[in-house]
């Protein structure tokens, strides 16, 4: 069994000590990732995500627990792990001094390649990440979905068969966060497994297999996406009245139909509804009474609960969906706290 | 772009692990791209020496020696010392910055030789201590610097300087890992730096201080490394200076050179 894993982690645990208190950043974490699969740790700023990944790619040494990449102990036999595994994120840098260029160049050096087999190598790389023009340029000088490219390039280099990406679309504009995840795709539909920490919903839903909702260091759920949606209720209701004005009598309108407490997110046109078991029947009753009461309701639908809903319902707290990098606060941050971006 | 990707990500054959004299050899030539990315990190390097030698030679030369041209064949030397001292920081500014910046992590994720990285910024150094150097002994020249020593005497003496610098480099390194950022490391060095070039034999003779002072000047290390230099630059080498100094050298690595891979390796 343990054969088809490529990340095995028991009981991890790391602790950090500053001079006043000991944060428990990670506090028991088991993990099971098969290989050629997506799997997404899913959790706020702080959660504990950074340090796991830190632990697996060798940077962190656990204080307890066991982790193995490919079979190989992470602390142990931490050269063979180097080897097959790529790592991205605002830790694991390229040197923004340097040329785009220099920088895989460099690597590719490191990495084992003769000078003229890493220039072919690197040329690939600049051209399948669409950074052929703007290679010889310093890193610095990049825009931030650049930058994110060619630090995922930098990962790339020698083909790792396991890839941890740390945040990778943090910040990014749509357009570049459809470019990373198309590249994502790409990697695992050619064998590779990835390992993704990521604090947007929606990105766990669109490529993890599997997920892992992590809070104050311990996983508080895992599953599918839609087994983590199951767990939570059968279904939602979610519209958006036309009106801002509308919105609480609307709810009020949806709590009689459907008999069911409804929530609030920062949308102030949109409200939302868990249906309860009894409810399912009510809920084609619902439009017809607000038409009624003159609410207008431009979208309407019916699906499961949306994965904010899920973390809601396991945290009692809403997922903070648009934090920036830099609000980090907690021991994840401590090592961020000087990069600037 | 799906396919280019594939093409490029895929890897036919791997490369053979590569050796520590050129992973380090690597590191090396980062560190040049650097200088050559960012000179303006060469400034210090270029300005304080001239700096410094301009001032000391006509402020203080005449009272000092009598006449400026008397004074710089006794300054330049401790000049040269005190230039390369300061620019060892940079070792420890630089390496820190890496961490800050998260480029040493990256280096640290890779499957290479675990020193690498800090031995190649070392290598890197030396072009910063040879253009310091040069500059420096240029302006010597310049201004009547007529080492008796020649120009093997005066390259002894570099070489000498340089060794030192070496090994004391490891000290700013175990700095450079241990404090929060860049500036912190630079503030510190300097702190430390400061006296001990200035409460030493650069710039004057100690003959007059208080004992107590020329006590400290005496077990001052900057004091012997400029006494050996001196005497390699005049032609009148001090033998146990500069085996004072060597040993001194041996010393500094044998001991922080573990410490500081010990630190570098199990760093959080």
């Amino acid at each position: 069994m343990s054969d088809s894993l490529a990340v095995e982690a028991r009981g991890l645990v790391k602790h950090f000590t500053s001079r006043k208190s000991v944060t428990k950043a990670v506090d028991g974490i088991d993990l099971s990732i098969t290989e050629g699969s997506v799997f997404g740790l899913l959790g706020p700023n702080g959660a504990g995500k950074t340090t796991v990944v830190r632990m697996l790619a060798t940077l962190l040494r656990p204080d307890a627990g066991t982790a193995s990449v490919l079979g190989h102990d992470v602390v142990r036999d931490a050269d063979a792990v180097r080897s097959a595994v790529g790592l991205t994120g605002q830790y694991a840098s390229v040197d923004e001094d340097l040329t785009g260029t220099e920088n895989l160049l460099m690597l590719a050096r490191l990495y084992g390649f003769t000078p003229a087999a890493a220039k072919r190598r690197v040329q690939g790389l600049l051209e399948a990440f669409d950074l052929a023009d703007a290679g010889s340029r310093q890193v610095k000088t990049f825009s931030g979905g650049m930058r994110r490219r060619i630090d995922l390039a930098a990962s790339l280099v020698l083909s790792p068969r396991v890839l941890f990406l740390d945040e990778p679309t943090t910040g990014l504009d749509p357009r570049s966060r459809n470019q990373v995840w198309d590249i994502v795709r790409v990697l695992v539909d050619d064998g590779a497994t990835v390992l993704l920490t990521t604090q947007y919903l929606d990105e766990a839903d669109q490529l993890a297999d599997r997920i892992a909702v992590i809070d104050h260091g311990r996983t508080i759920a895992e599953g599918t996406a839609s087994e983590l949606k199951r767990s939570v209720g059968e279904g939602a209701v979610h519209l958006r009245v036309a009106e801002v004005g509308d919105r609480a009598r609307a709810a009020e309108i949806t709590e009689r139909v459907l008999g069911a407490e409804v929530t609030f997110d920062s949308d102030p046109h949109a409200i939302a509804a868990r249906v309860p078991d009894e409810g399912a029947d009510a809920v084609p009753r619902l439009l017809p009474a607000l038409a009624e009461a003159g609410i207008s309701v431009p979208e309407f639908s019916l699906g499961q609960p949306s994965l904010d809903e899920v973390f809601l319902a396991l945290t009692g707290q809403p997922l903070p969906d648009d934090a920036e990098p830099g609000e980090a606060t907690s021991s994840e941050a401590r090592e961020s706290t000087e990069v600037s971006r | 772009m799906t396919t280019t990707l594939r093409d490029a990500v895929a890897l036919s054959e791997r490369p053979a692990r590569p050796s520590p004299v050129s992973t380090t050899l690597t590191f090396g030539w980062r560190a040049l791209l650097k200088i050559k990315h960012v000179p303006e990190q060469l400034f210090d390097v270029l300005v304080s020496p001239i700096i410094f030698t301009l001032m000391f030679t006509y402020l203080f030369g005449g009272a000092l020696a009598g006449s400026t041209q008397a004074y710089i064949q006794f300054l330049l030397p401790g000049i040269l010392v005190q230039t390369i001292l300061f620019v060892t920081i940079y070792t420890g500014y630089t390496l820190n910055t890496d961490i800050s910046k998260g480029v040493f992590d990256r280096f640290r994720s890779l499957p290479i030789w675990r020193p690498s990285p800090v031995v190649g910024a070392l290598l890197g150094d030396t072009v910063r201590y040879t253009i310091a150097s040069v500059i420096t002994i240029t302006l010597g020249l310049i201004l009547g610097f007529r080492p008796d020593g020649g120009v093997l005497g005066v390259l002894l003496g570099v070489l000498l300087l340089l060794v030192f610098a070496f090994a004391l480099s490891w000290t700013f390194i175990i700095l450079g890992l241990l404090v929060r950022s860049p500036n912190a490391v630079m503030g510190i060095s300097m702190m430390v730096l400061m006296p001990l070039t200035f409460a030493s034999n650069v710039f004057v003779d100690p003959a007059t201080m208080p004992s107590g002072l020329r006590a400290f000047v005496g077990v001052n290390p900057v004091s012997h490394l400029v006494t050996a230099v001196r005497g390699l630059m005049a032609g009148r080498p001090d033998a146990a200076e500069i085996v004072w100094v060597l040993i001194a050298s041996v010393v500094l690595t044998a001991v922080l050179g573990p410490i500081a891979m010990r630190i570098y390796r199990t760093r959080t």
